[in-house]
């Protein structure tokens, strides 16, 4: 079942658009990732969704309802963590989930909340001496204390450790198992990657490409890495030849090759030709991030 | 819908003033220039002995009976302009207000919350000076209770309108703090601190009685000194609340 509907949304700031035409539909249960460069339009979409923003045309639907005009029905459904956003510095950690917990009518319990993102010893703290991780978990806390259908994430981890990025990963994995709809804002290929069921791609205010992420791996020109050290000197012209090969480069006598798996099989059969050897040969799938730029470079041209 | 989520709304909103209200408790500077300062400062001037001495100048009266009100007034001011502005700008830049958006609840119960308990910190410090006025000086309480309790409310709403406009106004809590501070001595200065607005030369008394702040010097003046306010003063007061307002209301960014 969709349960988040975007259709044609244009939104500018100033005459220039911020968002130019972007749809997509998120379903029930899934984490849905959006993935794009900074200024992409990313943050402006999910402030559309969560009605923070009056978009200029094209439809919002969330449950069915519009954002704006039903906001608060909407913000009853949806659990929302601001980019940049605080809370009053003198609040303190159990103060602040106690006042969001009154704002709902059926809030969830805010202690174990606070245990599962482990801010249990942390209550009685005030915000501004929370160190950045634990103001993004009480900000995820904020977010789930409404008991939402939909949870919007914006750049959750950014300015987190890795071993927090980790914990935060897997608190959202936990989320989603528990029936909530996540929609993740993010810059972080690896995050997107391990976390999201589907991902769209947004450069320049459109929807790049659409597809899970192993799909966008695929659909990427240049699916496949492949790197060896020759045993005597290849001519690199010879190499780009090579069926499907996007691109070749050497460096320091290792030769890497972009292409697909007909590619692979060409430069072995060029090598067993030529009778060179390939030493530390790696066959390895591109990772997002190479499907990213490539997809994103395809916008650009 | 609406009969379900009301009761739920009006909780939120006490919540909401609840938790503003430990945080105001949470500030010892605008504990103090509110709560404390205005009567301090009557107090210091009460120790001087010739402001207890009538003088006819001022028929009959006492420095010290003048500043009474003064400190009424300079209370309103700290609570109204110094303390409250920073406050919401600061809300508004930290993305507190934004954040509330995403809820159930109006980020308009945040900033209610903060004029309520402004108003309150203010009109408590007001009642602080009359009490220390009344028992350390003799100064004697309002003869006209009611005329006096009136244009304090109405000074407090002008005060606090005064200040809401700063915020609407200002994108930053820099620029908050900075033309709060331009139009805090002005303010002062027509509440009549240095100089009570009584003593004025007649000229620059009635300059001043048309700002909001001078006239509600004069309207709290007659009501102590026993009779009803003058509907003038107390019109050009209410006149500047709606004004100003309007203009808070009417510029005001929620980011």
């Amino acid at each position: 079942m969709t349960i988040v509907e975007v259709q044609g949304l244009r939104k500018a700031y100033g005459g220039r658009p911020a968002v130019d035409g972007v749809g997509f539909a998120v379903e029930e249960g899934e984490i849905f990732g959006i993935l794009g460069p900074n200024g992409a339009g990313k943050t402006t979409t999910v402030e559309c969704v969560e009605g923070l923003r009056i978009p200029d045309a094209g439809t919002v639907r969330v449950a069915g309802l519009d954002p704006v005009a039903d906001h608060e029905q909407v913000t009853r459904l949806l659990g929302a963590q601001l980019q940049e956003s605080e809370l009053q510095p003198k609040l303190t950690v159990r103060e602040a989930l106690e006042l969001y917990a009154s704002f709902y009518d059926h809030p969830a319990d805010w202690r174990p909340l606070a245990e599962r993102l482990g801010l249990e010893d942390r209550l009685t703290t005030r915000f501004a001496k929370l160190s950045g991780g634990q103001k993004q978990r009480l900000s995820i806390a904020l977010a789930l204390i409404g008991n939402p259908r939909i949870v919007v994430l914006d750049e959750l981890t950014t300015g987190l450790d890795p071993r927090a990025r980790r914990d935060t990963w897997q608190l959202i994995e936990e989320v989603r198992d528990s029936g909530v709809t996540v929609l993740l804002v993010t810059h972080f290929m690896e995050e997107a990657q391990r976390l999201c069921d589907r991902i769209a791609v947004i450069d320049k205010g459109r929807v790049a490409a659409l597809d899970t992420p192993a799909g966008l791996i695929g659909r990427s020109a240049a699916s496949t890495v492949i790197s060896f050290t020759p045993s005597a000197p290849l001519d690199e012209r010879e190499l780009a030849a090579l069926p499907q090969a996007a691109s070749v480069e050497t460096k320091d006598g290792r030769v890497v090759i972009h292409g697909t798996d007909e590619t692979v099989t060409a430069v072995t059969s060029l090598l067993a030709r030529l009778g060179i050897t390939a030493r530390r040969l790696r066959v390895s799938e591109t990772t997002l991030d190479d499907a990213f730029l490539d997809l994103t470079e395809e916008s650009a041209r | 819908m609406t009969t379900t989520t009301a009761p739920a709304r009006t909780s939120a909103s006490a919540a909401v003033l609840r938790t503003e209200a430990r945080l105001f408790l949470r500030e010892p500077g605008s504990l103090f220039w509110i709560l404390l300062f205005p009567t301090l400062l009557m107090t210091i001037l009460g120790l001087i002995p010739s402001f207890r001495e009538a003088s006819d100048d001022i028929g009959g009266r006492r420095v010290i009976d003048l500043y009474v009100p003064v400190a009424a007034l300079l209370a309103m001011i700290m609570a109204g302009l110094q303390a409250m502005p920073p406050i919401l700008t600061g809300y508004r830049e930290r993305g507190i207000l934004r954040r509330m958006s995403t809820t159930p609840v109006r980020p308009a119960a945040l900033l209610s919350a903060q004029l309520v308990l402004h108003g309150a910190a203010a009109v408590a410090s007001a009642v602080l000076a009359l009490a220390v006025g009344r028992l350390a000086f003799d100064v004697p309480l309002p003869g006209q209770p009611a005329g006096y309790v009136l244009a304090m409310l109405l000074t407090a709403a002008c005060a606090l309108a005064l200040g809401a406009t700063v915020c609407a106004v200002s994108r930053t809590q820099k620029i908050a703090t900075a033309v709060g501070s331009v139009i805090f001595f002005p303010s002062m200065f027509t509440a009549g601190v240095w100089l009570p607005v009584q003593v004025m030369p007649g000229t620059l008394q009635r300059i001043v009685e048309f700002t909001p702040l001078g006239a509600a010097s004069q309207a709290l003046d007659r009501a102590a000194a026993g009779s009803w306010p003058a509907w003038a003063d107390l019109g050009v007061t209410a006149l500047w609340t709606v004004l100003l307002t309007a203009a808070a209301v009417r510029w005001f960014r929620w980011e």
